[in-house]
């Protein structure tokens, strides 16, 4: 089913549980425009990787309503759910660089999965290679790359299709600060031409330093707060029963 | 340059150890399959010896002349060429009979002076559409020259027939098992590397990959590994089936046909390496589409 408007993503009482375990998610809605820009934060165990999870599709909710770029997920044939995913750009949290392949392999499987050209491949992979800084290691293999080279490894793979969603996971989690700022500029830069970016984050020098909403899981409910709202004291606690 | 396979089946264990279970499988079913043709092509020369000949036997005069018992050879012959279906009557030569005998009894048995009493014999042909009632016939024949016996091969040879085609139906049964221990073998094979390389499906699940994108890693893969299989199997079966063919051209006998089997025999046999790379192929695409089509 198509549903209007510019939404990119759209949940409706979404509600998510593991087998016969707790809800991990209770009743999220929410809504996010097309060229938005959204921190995603909350403690460890919140959900957020539930939620991330829903949003690039690897997961279907127990309940409620997820719409993504207007296709009611329920209601969508599966033949047509890799199109959808495609339009997605992930970057994980623990990368999911394949070993045996290549920075270029890697960075060039979403457009092999999506049948284009080597001569595409072989145009584009290296000019994005270059723009996140790594064009001399190209033929590297994810095992001789720094945290900080696979992170951008994984940040070039997320984009080379350019998607019209962009859900990057605790992408600093495995940088410095200097490094970090730097990546949230790229993920601005991508804003700017017209991406949604969802950013999954611990680090609130990070989100404090930018001026963007904030979606905030807590206990397994999501609250939409504006830019510039402080963290409650209690943010960084563990959410032991939330915990997959 | 070109790029390395996304999956990296080459390495995983299955991709060594299914070639040489498939050879195996091939070379048993290679095996089965020519044992099953040349069973067939036993029974089927059988069956047309069956048809179209009958033997009759005409006992000695008791008198023991030769002129009597050429006189009664000949009066079963006229019945014979009477009767209706039958193209031909002919009686086999004394001399033919003495050394058809002569590995046994020595020769010149046949002489009136030795006096043996050897029946002569009478190779008859019939039609072979045509039904011929041997125990009217043998009543026939009985009525004018007695001690008469007409045999028509079938009493032996039609238990010789089924005996073959049991063992035919074995041979094709357990040409069926191979095939579903082979299907269960890629199965199992396709799972076990399904599970190995989990992340990485489910990463190009996520970045959108369809379905057949997955399935046809695992397709080629297993089109690879079933045609090393089966040509090797093939190879040892060809090779097996030459060195019994040796071996039997030693067998005399005139109930056995040669062994050899023709060129679309050996075709069929040659086919089974197809068959297996087919199989493995088909098996391998159908569990990762099944395995798949489980994900969200």
């Amino acid at each position: 089913m198509l549903l209007g408007g510019r939404d990119v993503i759209r949940f409706q009482n979404v509600g998510v549980r593991y087998g016969l375990g707790p809800e991990i998610l209770h009743d999220v809605s929410m809504r996010l425009e097309e060229g938005s820009l959204h921190f995603l934060t909350g403690a460890s165990g919140a959900g957020k990787s539930s939620l991330l999870r829903l949003m690039y599709l690897a997961n279907q909710p127990s309940r409620g309503l997820v719409s993504l770029f207007g296709h009611d997920i329920a209601t969508t044939p599966r033949r047509d759910l890799p199109g959808l995913r495609r339009q997605v750009g992930v970057v994980f949290q623990n990368f999911r660089l394949i070993d045996h392949l290549t920075a270029m392999e890697n960075v060039a499987l979403p457009l092999r999965v999506a049948g284009a050209s080597e001569s595409q491949i072989r145009e584009h992979v290296p000019e994005l290679l270059n723009w996140v800084g790594l064009s001399d290691q190209i033929d590297a293999r994810p095992s001789t790359l720094s945290g900080g080279q696979k992170q951008r490894v994984a940040i070039a793979r997320a984009i080379i299709a350019r998607p019209k969603l962009l859900l990057a996971d605790e992408p600093t989690g495995n940088v410095d600060d200097h490094i970090a700022m730097r990546l949230m500029h790229l993920f601005e830069e991508l804003n700017k031409i017209g991406t949604t970016v969802v950013v999954a984050t611990h680090n609130k020098a990070l989100v404090t330093g930018f001026s963007y909403p904030r979606l905030h899981l807590a206990n397994g409910e999501l609250s939409v707060l504006k830019a510039g709202t402080p963290f409650a004291e209690n943010d960084d606690e563990t959410n032991a029963e939330g915990l997959r | 340059m070109p790029s390395a396979p996304v999956l990296p089946l080459t390495r995983d264990a299955s991709s060594r150890f299914l070639p040489w279970l498939i050879a195996f499988m091939v070379w048993l079913a290679a095996m089965a399959l020519a044992a099953a043709l040349v069973l067939s092509s036993f029974s089927e020369q059988w069956r047309n010896d069956l048809t179209g000949t009958l033997t009759v036997q005409i006992a000695t005069a008791p008198d023991g002349q030769l002129a009597t018992t050429e006189h009664r050879l000949n009066r079963a012959l006229d019945i014979l060429r009477k009767t209706p279906g039958v193209i031909a009557a002919k009686a086999v030569p004394l001399k033919k009979i003495s050394e058809l005998l002569a590995p046994w009894l020595g020769r010149d048995v046949v002489t009136e002076t030795l006096g043996l009493p050897i029946p002569r014999l009478i190779d008859v042909k019939v039609q072979p559409e045509a039904i011929i009632d041997v125990a009217a016939l043998r009543e026939r024949l009985n009525k004018e020259v007695d001690g008469t016996q007409v045999d028509d091969h079938g009493a032996w040879l039609y238990k010789l027939i089924a005996l073959a085609g049991a063992i035919e139906a074995i041979a094709l049964a357990v040409l069926a098992l191979i095939s579903i221990v082979a299907i269960a073998t890629v199965i199992f094979a396709t799972r076990t590397s399904l599970t190995i390389h989990r992340d990485v499906i489910e990463l190009l699940h996520v970045i959108g990959a369809k379905d057949a994108y997955v399935a046809d890693q695992f397709h080629w893969h297993a089109l690879s590994l079933g045609l090393k299989g089966g040509l090797a199997g093939v190879f040892l079966a060809a090779t097996t089936l030459l060195g019994l063919g040796s071996l039997w051209t030693g067998v005399e006998s005139s109930l056995l046909p040669p062994v050899s089997l023709n060129i679309w025999q050996w075709a069929c046999v040659l086919a089974v390496a197809l068959i297996a790379a087919g199989i493995s192929t088909v098996t391998a695409r159908f569990t990762v589409l099944r395995a798949l089509g489980r994900m969200p």
